[in-house]
């Protein structure tokens, strides 16, 4: 915000009217890879009607929108886009987890889906199911509200103390294992060529 | 319908047919496959190519090859099918496609490449299809295991103060 | 549009189209030239509108004129053809169910389908009726999608909550029926898993009443709309030679004059004793495959009226002296055979015996030719369980459909040919 304040002083009314706001008119980009995305057109559409909680602008450029939910399963071809669609998404945004897959890989815990979306991307809502039913998906939408207005600030404050990694260490002890096992890969070397869009990230 | 000892007349006699339940397959080696397909296309009436796919012996008991090529063909005037099966070893695993007789093998035939390694001479443009370009194994194969190899989890990381 | 790619003049979707349209060329690049130098190229990324999923395309554009495009697919591969050497049959069932996801329980039917025949199992007549009743409201399921999502991409949304609202009476249906209104994983080797009773029937009964109306309703908002027709005729043609050579099935190679359907041709379930049409026009462009789908929702509804009103009686499994079904529960719980049987089936090391063979069995999703390729090794496993993906065939003869066209017809020829990222990555 272009308002200069020092980082201590709390305008609470402005905080609590922009929570409102925001809340009441979370812009979703749907990320829907798979099944899940049925389930989210679903929830769009007239018997679940996303509409009542001003979420139905599904805007698919990612500079319009600020909840990213992220429904079915991401593979790795895939996560570099993903990372590169959630870098250009304004502040302040918040990402939905939809799904099995999103939360944790799923069903599919094989060479090519990432297990949990979570390890890569900052995650603040997890929706489980398999898919979700409709109404799972509009509690997490009136959860992410409730969370947007208990914790939001005007100067997306709440954002910038988030360091750390969300998910489960990217590498487990399992994968470690198995990479040191075959020594297949080299750690980097297959990343540096497949993502762009890591250049720009930092790491936790 | 297409004689086994027609084909067998013209290719040699080492053609071999088989029937499961309601499915008629002819096993061939490698040297007859383009004439025979060929052949199976102009002279017998199978236009279409129903699947290209491959199977990898190397846990199956008994096994004498390392893969098979399948072609499943189809004649759509009278309805028969036929599979074609083709033994295919390590280290040169390389067989002719068909490409210039049915289309629909293009992206059959970059799936077999790509998931398996056995590549087809003859094909216009035999890159990965399914796995990113990066990618350096062949994952249905079977030595290639469930989970990977650790590629799946090797990007950066993006933290909530650094998006 | 009247560039030499199509045939020039009107088209109602049903007149005779020359039939001798040669095979263009498809990967030639055309290269800028003092004529047309503003050659650029687009991205119509992975992450796209259009709401077909993770698939990208490569567009080489002069203007807004296609010249080229390329397309790169993989963004959903999760592994699917791994996952079924580790699955038994009846846990394979649940992934099968998340390949072409408008159409869960068509997957199952036909991954069941295809085991079955490598077994050797005959099913009980009303396992057959019952299988046939859901593959039919799934063939509507998967064209309701399709259609709708054609009229949203093409900027109709009304046709787009229409068919969705009916698509909900769908997963309704299907709950009572298992459970869950999505991915059911409702088939079993041998049978399903629970039978359906007369309130199921009823609620089938009231989904056909009120059907027709929907459909006469989306039918005046898009099939004379004079802006959904200029945006799909003649757009995306494909000749019956060319659809034959890139193996296309299903509703777009009936679109283009192939008449074939599985259900006719090599019938299985109960499609042999009922009555119904195989709608094939010659148009092979956008409009004629809306209008082939459109016809077969109807199609689909005539089937489901028969198969209802006329579904046997009997149990819905096959006997359990087959070592393939699990025994009632009642009979599980309170007779030693009954424990033994349950024993037999779901212990590890124990199972039914299954033919060192290999076999490849389709059915006719509503997507084409949907078959299994099934090693077996002895064991309740698939040794190798390849799926004949209609989705992916299709999409490979995208290039060659979309030249010179302009840049908002990609959308209308990607929905009318039905592309599910999840059966084209696999």
């Amino acid at each position: 915000m272009a308002v200069g304040l020092p980082e201590n002083i709390f305008i609470t009314k402005l905080d609590a009217a922009a929570n409102w706001a925001r809340s009441n008119s979370l812009w979703p980009m749907p990320f829907a890879t798979a099944c899940c995305g049925i389930e989210l057109m679903a929830t769009a559409a007239s018997r679940h009607d996303l509409a009542r909680f001003g979420a139905e602008v599904m805007r698919f450029s990612p500079r319009q929108c600020d909840l990213l939910i992220v429904a079915g399963r991401v593979v790795m071809k895939m996560l570099p886009v993903l990372q590169r669609i959630w870098l250009q998404m304004p502040e302040p945004k918040w990402c939905i987890s939809m799904g099995a897959c999103a939360c944790s890989g799923g069903v599919f815990d094989t060479y090519a889906v990432v297990q949990g979306i979570d390890r890569f991307i900052p995650v603040d809502m997890y929706v489980p199911g398999c898919p979700p039913r409709p109404e799972q998906l509009l509690q997490a939408v009136m959860d992410m509200q409730a969370k947007v207005r208990r914790t939001g600030t005007v100067m997306g404050r709440e954002f910038a103390i988030r360091d750390m990694p969300a998910g489960p260490a990217p590498f487990d002890s399992d994968e470690r294992y198995r990479i040191e096992d075959t020594r297949l890969v080299q750690l980097g070397g297959f990343s540096a060529a497949a993502t762009s869009a890591g250049r720009g990230a930092t790491q936790g | 319908m297409v004689c086994l000892t027609e084909l067998q007349q013209k290719f040699g006699s080492q053609i071999v047919e088989s029937h499961f339940r309601d499915n008629r397959r002819i096993d061939i080696s490698a040297s007859i496959l383009l004439p025979l397909l060929t052949s199976l296309k102009t002279e017998y009436g199978f236009n279409m190519l129903v699947d290209l796919t491959a199977v990898d012996w190397l846990e199956y008991d008994g096994a004498t090859d390392r893969f098979s090529v399948i072609y499943l063909l189809l004649n759509l005037d009278s309805g028969e099918r036929l599979a074609v099966r083709v033994p295919v070893n390590l280290p040169d695993a390389v067989l002719p496609s068909v490409y210039g007789l049915w289309r629909g093998a293009d992206w059959m035939e970059r799936e077999v490449w790509d998931m398996f390694g056995i590549s087809f001479s003859g094909h216009p443009d035999l890159r990965r299809i399914l796995m990113p370009e990066e990618f350096d194994a062949f994952p249905l194969r079977k030595d290639y295991p469930l989970k990977g190899r650790g590629e799946r989890h090797n990007f950066p990381v993006i933290t909530r103060s650094g998006s | 549009m009247t560039d030499g790619r199509v045939p020039a003049g009107v088209s109602d979707g049903l007149l005779v189209w020359p039939l001798s349209m040669p095979l263009t060329p498809v990967d030639t690049l055309e290269t800028p030239s003092a004529e047309r130098e503003y050659v650029w190229t687009l991205n119509f990324g992975p992450q796209h509108p259009a709401t077909h999923t993770t698939l990208r395309l490569v567009l080489t554009l002069d203007g807004e004129r296609v010249l080229n495009a390329v397309p790169y697919i993989g963004y959903l591969h999760s592994g699917f053809e791994k996952l079924g050497e580790h699955l038994d049959f009846n846990q394979y069932v649940t992934i099968v169910d998340r390949m072409n996801y408008l159409s869960p329980l068509a997957n199952e039917i036909a991954w069941h389908h295809a085991v079955e025949k490598l077994l050797g199992i005959e099913l009980t007549p009303r396992c057959k009726y019952l299988r046939t009743i859901l593959a039919e409201l799934m063939r509507m399921h998967d064209h309701l999608l399709n259609l709708g999502t054609t009229a949203l991409d093409l900027g109709g949304f009304t046709a787009f909550l229409y068919f969705f609202q009916q698509r909900e009476h769908i997963y309704d249906i299907v709950e009572l029926a298992s459970g869950q209104r999505f991915h059911t994983s409702y088939t079993r080797v041998g049978g399903v898993l629970f039978d359906v009773n007369t309130d199921w029937i009823n609620r089938v009964r009231k989904f056909i009443r009120e059907f027709p109306k929907v459909y006469d309703e989306v039918d005046r908002l898009l099939t004379k709309n004079r802006i959904f027709v200029d945006r799909t005729k003649g757009i995306g043609y494909l000749s019956r030679d060319e659809v034959i050579n890139f193996s296309a099935v299903g509703p777009v190679a009936r679109a283009s004059g192939v008449e074939r359907d599985l259900r006719r041709d090599e019938p299985y379930l109960a499609y042999a004793d009922l009555d119904f049409d195989v709608i094939c026009s010659r148009g092979g462009d956008c409009y004629a495959r809306y209008l082939v789908r459109m016809q077969e929702l109807l199609e689909s509804l005539k089937i489901i009226e028969q198969a209802v009103e006329n579904i046997p009686g009997g149990p819905v499994n096959i006997g359990v002296e087959s070592d393939m079904v699990l025994p009632s529960k009642p009979s599980v719980y309170r007779s030693i055979e009954g424990l033994i049987q349950h024993f037999e089936v779901i212990m590890p090391n124990r199972g039914y015996e299954v033919p060192r063979e290999q076999i490849y069995a389709a059915t006719e999703s509503p997507n084409g030719e949907l078959g299994f390729y099934i090693v077996g090794n002895a064991e309740t496993r698939a040794y190798r369980a390849r799926t004949r993906p209609p989705s992916f065939i299709h999409f490979s003869m995208f290039p060659h459909m979309i030249r010179n066209h302009q840049l908002s017809d990609v959308v209308a020829v990607l929905g009318s040919i039905n592309i599910i990222a999840a059966e084209l990555d696999r």
